[in-house]
């Protein structure tokens, strides 16, 4: 018997694995900088159908090389068959499926939100809880920088809401893995 | 040197002889550098007969095929071509001409975003930014086709920089794409589980597909099949990689497949999946397709593997590498093929039961079954065929019996009507020593008949059997079956004259009515020099059978 097979193989024992596992993935892509990339990779999403949560695009050390950080939902989209077509794409170098466990993943968000002289206090007492910083003031509005992980800031938002909220801005998440190299 | 020259001498580093094309404004330098190339341009008419030529070209070849057009509405008439490349795997390379570089994004003369519109089906696409890019990414375009699962690349050059002057290197390292490494080797691990699960099998299937063809293994997949009493049925993009004269032979699988192939599938316990794709039209009703079967799914496109059927063994790589490694490793364990017997006896019994069977014509009637078992025996069965989309393409795969390769070529993803006539062109220029026969269709052939001009100009003496039923016969199929018979746009009334339409080109036009003149008619058309056009009249309403109807089930074929 050869190393690393069964010796005989019965076809009732044979297996697929499932294709949904029902978590949200943060991939990370690693892309040569060249015109047209995103393009490429948000027109595979669309016409595969699969659904894009958030999306991020920035520059890496390398600056021949950029990261795109997406967001996905396994319940409903096949991630592995998501992380195939995207390997097709030339301009595609690496991808990562972020594990949770192992994965540090933090978004910003800005909120301009209502706030009548006798409500600041409210607000800043929140931004406080929250470690959020007060980066504008008018005479209507604050506006708050939160930056956390995606659950952190739905959060915020639950609490500020109330307020009246005028805008609120997301970056989208980003993720970096733990430790090692 | 000028970069368009240096374009020609990129190509000719490539190994390419001939491109098929129409100059246009954007690209008058690349056509004004051709003059002095020493390559053989078709010059073609109409762009999308271009496309398809180079795809006949490749099919029929094996070499990536190459075509030319000008921006804007040149280039977007590519694109139907670059879509049918793109969908059955073609090697081959587009060039486009592009509006100045200053002119781009200002909505200039002649201004498409040929890029971004072909973005959903290309392999690969570069826009030139800089000439001096130019020999670099002719490299790697034809790189890119040409290897692991082919496709087409679009090079899409704005004119004025065709026109600048570089340095010309010519390159023939080997290219380097840090984003591109087709695996090829196949995992040598899953190879031996699928060689043991083959052992363990009673009703096994090979399902092979386009993929045997595209990797030249006929020769590994016929070892193969021999390694035992293995069974084989091929998709309408495989036929001709396994002999249809083989024993082992079941005939087509899926929509107008044989029965006894689908009904194999359908009870099958192991299937073997190479270099296929588990398409609509193989599947049917995908929760019924199978139901008894695990999969052994070898493809070089990982991406493919549980796309559409979850696979129990799935083997990336190349199948011109993969299967002598499965042979070697089927052999060792030495089975024994009694095994198969009892489902041998029942894939004879479907056989005689249920045979590629219709009722012959009346009186001198031509049935179209009858006029592709004319044709096998007027070109002996040995002509490289091609075909349009349509009722005649299912015929022909039906009944032609192709014991070949690359003899039987047609759009089978995109399922492109027109196809046929640029591909049959493509093909002959490829293969001038053999004989080329265009089947068409009437609905099909009118589509890109501008192409007998080129045949006619440029002497490429394909032949085009064209079989006349007055419909777009297959969707008139549909509309009786599924439509209860309301006729929605599918006469095609009595125009043209086919045969004045050939003789206006410059070609030969003959006509059959009589079932009894139809194959000596057709060996005076492979007999005549230059193009010829047969029109052949059909019986007009005759249904390709058998038949699954669009979302049934193997077992609920019809006809």
């Amino acid at each position: 018997m050869e190393a690393g097979t069964p010796e005989a193989v019965r076809l009732e024992d044979l297996k697929v694995p499932g294709q949904l596992t029902g978590r949200k993935h943060v991939l990370s892509i690693l892309v040569e900088n060249r015109p047209g990339v995103l393009a490429r990779i948000a027109g595979l999403f669309a016409r595969r159908g699969f659904n894009i949560d958030t999306l991020a695009v920035g520059p890496t050390d390398d600056a021949n090389i950029s990261r795109i950080t997406l967001t996905l939902d396994g319940a409903v989209h096949p991630i592995d068959q998501v992380t195939k077509q995207l390997h097709k794409l030339v301009n595609v170098l690496k991808i990562r499926d972020m594990e949770p466990e192992e994965t540090i993943a933090r978004e910003m968000a800005l909120f301009k939100v209502t706030a009548a002289v006798e409500n600041r206090g409210e607000i800043m007492q929140f931004a406080d809880i929250f470690r959020a910083k007060i980066v504008d003031v008018s005479r209507r509005t604050m506006t708050v920088e939160v930056t956390g992980s995606a659950d952190k800031i739905e959060a915020f938002e639950r609490m500020i809401r109330p307020h009246g909220l005028v805008e609120m801005v997301r970056t989208g998440e980003i993720a970096i893995a733990r430790g090692g190299e | 040197m000028r970069a368009a020259d240096a374009l020609m001498e990129s190509l000719k580093a490539e190994g390419v002889q001939h491109i098929f094309g129409i100059p246009g404004g954007a690209n008058l330098p690349t056509y004004d550098a051709l003059v002095d190339a020493d390559l053989d341009h078709i010059q073609v008419r109409h762009e999308q007969g271009g496309g398809h030529a180079a795809e006949g070209y490749a099919k029929a070849s094996g070499r990536v095929g190459v075509a030319f057009a000008t921006s804007g509405p040149g280039a977007t008439n590519l694109v139907t071509a670059i879509a049918d490349a793109m969908l059955d795997s073609v090697p081959t390379v587009f060039v486009t001409g592009q509006v100045r570089t200053e002119l781009i994004g200002t909505d200039g003369f002649q201004e498409a975003d040929i890029l971004g519109s072909t973005l959903p089906f290309v392999k690969h696409s570069f826009q030139v930014a800089d000439p001096r890019q130019i020999p670099e990414y002719v490299h790697e375009a034809f790189h890119v086709a040409s290897t692991g699962r082919p496709g087409p690349v679009l090079l899409d050059i704005p004119q004025d920089l065709s026109r600048a002057e570089i340095e010309y290197q010519p390159r023939t390292d080997p290219v380097e794409l840090p984003g591109y490494k087709p695996s090829t080797e196949g995992n040598i691990k899953q190879i031996r589980i699928a060689a043991k699960a083959l052992a363990n099998a009673s009703r096994p299937v090979f399902y092979t597909g386009g993929g045997v063809i595209n990797g030249n293994a006929s020769e590994e997949l016929r070892e193969l099949a021999a390694s035992d009493a293995f069974p084989v049925t091929s998709t309408v993009m495989g036929l001709g990689a396994f002999p249809a004269s083989n024993e082992n032979w079941l005939g087509m699988l899926g929509m107008h497949g044989t029965r006894t192939a689908n009904y194999a599938m359908d009870n099958a316990d192991l299937i073997v999946a190479i270099g296929a794709r588990f398409d609509d039209r193989i599947t049917g009703k995908l929760s019924e397709f199978a139901p008894r079967a695990k999969f052994i799914h070898i493809d070089i496109d990982p991406a493919e593997i549980s796309k559409n059927v979850a696979a129990h063994i799935p083997i990336v790589g190349d199948v011109k590498h993969v299967l002598p490694k499965l042979t070697r490793e089927y052999r060792a364990l030495q089975t024994d093929s009694s095994r198969l017997d009892a489902w041998w006896k029942q894939l004879r019994a479907w056989q005689e039961e249920y045979p590629l069977t219709y009722e012959p014509g009346d009186g001198g009637e031509i049935k179209p079954q009858f006029m592709i078992e004319a044709m096998h025996r007027a070109t002996e069965g040995d002509a490289i065929i091609t075909s349009d989309v349509g009722q005649h393409q299912m015929w022909a795969a039906q009944y032609y019996g192709f014991d070949r390769p690359r003899r039987w070529i047609n759009s089978g993803g995109l399922g492109t009507m027109g196809f046929g006539l640029p591909a049959a062109i493509g093909a002959k220029v490829a293969c001038p020593d053999e004989q080329v026969v265009c089947l068409a269709g009437d609905g099909s052939l009118v589509m890109n008949c501008q192409e007998l001009a080129t045949a006619v100009h440029q002497n490429i003496p394909v032949k085009v059997f064209l079989m006349n039923n007055g419909y777009m016969g297959m969707v008139r199929q549909w509309q009786e079956l599924f439509w209860d018979r309301r006729y929605s746009s599918v006469e095609m009334g009595p125009s043209p004259d086919w045969v004045k339409l050939a003789e206006a080109f410059g070609a030969t036009g003959l006509r059959c009515e009589e079932s009894a003149d139809l194959e000596e008619t057709m060996r005076s058309a492979l007999d005549t020099e230059g193009p010829v056009l047969v029109d052949v009249r059909v019986t007009p309403e005759e249904n390709c059978y058998p038949m699954i109807p669009a979302g049934a089930a193997a077992r609920d074929m019809v006809g």
